[in-house]
């Protein structure tokens, strides 16, 4: 397909059409932007005169089977969104169609959905911490992070069964509840992560390459950061003093508001989203460790008499009302009963704000399942970021912003 | 404090109604008052409310939906970042000629969101400095969100002619 290289920016940059100056592709099969992304840059020398990203390589159509799936069932794409922190993506899903039906979830759901929430964000900004730092040359960071990401896969793999694409939640509550084995771990990773976190500190933060790569690299100030809708680790590295789990709490965050504080920095920098990122992973963890210790018991799901969540399945063989209702939520002509409107919910994820604003028109699935992505609004950012820069900084600033090509195609 | 709207309802001669549904407020403004008020309203909204960021912008259609009048919907989620309040602004639009006034002007950030409604819905916007697809590939003729586009069955694909061993 011939792209041409319009002006992707608002104002075309003074002389961009030199004779001189060279035209890379970058992507959309490079190391560096992990996925497949492609940037159309134009060079003078090594300095990036302009940057126009192309997307859309990895489009699969999500919002359009969001359409055609009902809502316990589009949770397993929701879950492909964002694939460094599936379960974050599968619990701000479930906590919109919850708003729209207007179902309250068990306390104990609550605070569960809360512990992979934030083991999810400590997976996510490992690997993007990782990844940024092998992108500019310290493989062993990613290593570290990596062998971290590894015991959260064995947390959410004894949790529902899977490691990477859980698909645990449910309209109502829990594929399944949690047992002690899988508390045991949890408490063992709030025991050894802070020492390999503070390894990852020891390698990067006063690592001679890695602040000359980072430090004053495609800085954004808090007026464009607001202006481009920045959310989430991106826009608080620029001092943009927002964050969801303070300013519009769900899930367990109002009993658990002491446990963590809000980590900004004000520079707007590489450096500086790195450094929000690590501090927030501890964060995380103290959120963590309040809400394991802290677990509620009781039931995961809603009670089964509301007639929203999926029974037990000893109820379905063994009760005929286990089996009605059974059948009730999983032939097509009956399911939820959802009221004839429309709501937009939203959750802090490791990347940012990710909201979904679900049309219902009465029937078991959506009429419009749009995901408000936050990659996608931050590599909108990229070109202003990375105008005036070295090419060597296009790593640097792509692995910073922490773009999930799958998310920002879907 | 929430806003009052009722004042600013008012203010822009009674156009638009206001909803609320769980914690979210909407003001819907119908296709025929659309392209004349929508910039006016956000930009009052965005200078003198408060709201300075566009969280969110997304199109909808609503082809045989209960009880619609308008077609296509496309929803700015407003936000103060001081503060956290939320509103949500629906403007309409209808076919032959889809169209809404760009709010690139008030927000950037807007740039790639419009461009997906735009690729999504074939809603365009009136003023948009690089109205392009984005997610489908440029040459791609189709709007494939709309209600009327099929999701299932024959389609681009097919018209892709297997290559022979002369061409390749």
């Amino acid at each position: 397909m011939p792209l041409t290289a319009v002006a992707a920016t608002e104002e075309d940059l003074a002389g961009a059409d030199r004779e001189y100056l060279y035209t890379l592709n970058f992507g959309p099969q490079h190391p560096a932007t992990h996925t497949t992304l492609r940037l159309i840059l134009t060079l003078d020398g090594e300095t990036v005169v302009k940057a126009v990203p192309d997307i859309g390589y990895l489009h699969s159509g999500f919002e359009k089977l969001g359409e055609d799936l009902d809502y316990n069932q589009y949770v397993t794409i929701v879950d492909r969104m964002n694939y460094i922190s599936p379960v974050a993506n599968e619990i701000a899903w479930h906590h919109t169609v919850e708003k729209l039906l207007g179902i309250e979830i068990t306390p104990r759901c609550k605070y569960i959905r809360t512990i992979l929430a934030e083991l999810a964000r400590i997976s996510d900004h490992l690997l993007c911490i990782g990844a940024a730092a092998l992108d500019l040359g310290a493989l062993t960071a990613f290593l570290y992070a990596f062998n971290q990401r590894e015991a959260v896969y064995n947390i959410i793999e004894t949790a529902s069964g899977q490691r990477f694409h859980p698909s645990f939640t449910r309209v109502g509550g829990l594929a399944a509840d949690v047992g002690d084995e899988w508390i045991a771990l949890v408490r063992q990773f709030v025991r050894q992560f802070p020492k390999a976190h503070a390894d990852i500190c020891r390698l990067l933060n006063r690592n001679r390459i890695f602040l000359d790569r980072t430090r004053g690299i495609g800085v954004l100030t808090k007026e464009d950061a607001i202006n481009y809708s920045c959310s989430g680790p991106v826009a608080r590295a620029s001092g943009v003093v927002r964050d969801l789990r303070k300013d519009e709490p769900y899930l367990a965050y109002p009993e658990l508001n002491d446990a963590f504080k809000v980590v900004c920095a004000r520079e707007g920098d590489c450096y500086a989203r790195y450094l929000v990122r690590m501090e927030e992973m501890i964060e995380s963890l103290h959120i963590v460790e309040a809400a394991i210790e802290n677990l509620p018991s009781g039931p995961v799901n809603v009670d089964v008499n509301e007639k929203l969540t999926i029974p037990d399945k000893t109820a379905v063989y063994r009760s005929i009302e286990g089996l009605i209702q059974h059948f009730e939520l999983f032939m097509w002509n009956r399911r939820w009963q959802t009221p004839v409107n429309e709501v937009y919910g939203a959750q802090e994820t490791a990347n940012g704000e990710l909201g979904f604003y679900v049309v219902a028109d009465g029937t078991g699935r959506a009429w419009r399942a749009r995901t408000r992505p936050p990659s996608f609004i931050h590599f909108a950012v990229f070109p202003h970021l990375i105008e005036g820069h070295l090419i060597s900084d296009v790593p640097a600033v792509l692995g910073s912003l922490n773009i999930i090509a799958a998310e920002l195609d879907r | 404090m929430a806003v009052d709207l009722e004042a600013l309802r008012h203010r822009f001669g009674e156009v638009f109604t206001i909803e609320q549904f769980r914690d979210n407020r909407r003001l819907i403004l119908p296709a025929a008052h659309a392209a004349q008020t929508l910039l006016p309203l956000l930009q009052c909204l965005k200078q003198e409310y408060g709201f300075d960021m566009l969280a969110e912008l997304g199109g909808i259609d609503y082809l045989g939906y209960p009880n619609a009048t308008d077609r296509y919907a496309v929803v700015y989620g407003l936000t103060n970042t001081q503060t956290g309040e939320r509103l949500f602004v629906k403007a309409y639009a209808n076919d032959p000629q889809p169209e809404l006034p760009s709010v690139t002007s008030l927000w950037r950030g807007a740039n790639w969101m419009e461009r997906e409604v735009y690729d999504m819905y074939g809603v365009r916007f009136r003023g948009h400095p690089d109205l392009r697809r984005i997610l489908m590939p440029a040459d791609f003729q189709d709007f494939p969100l709309r209600k009327d586009y099929p999701l299932r069955g024959y389609g681009e694909r097919h018209n892709f002619l297997p290559l022979t061993r002369a061409e390749s």
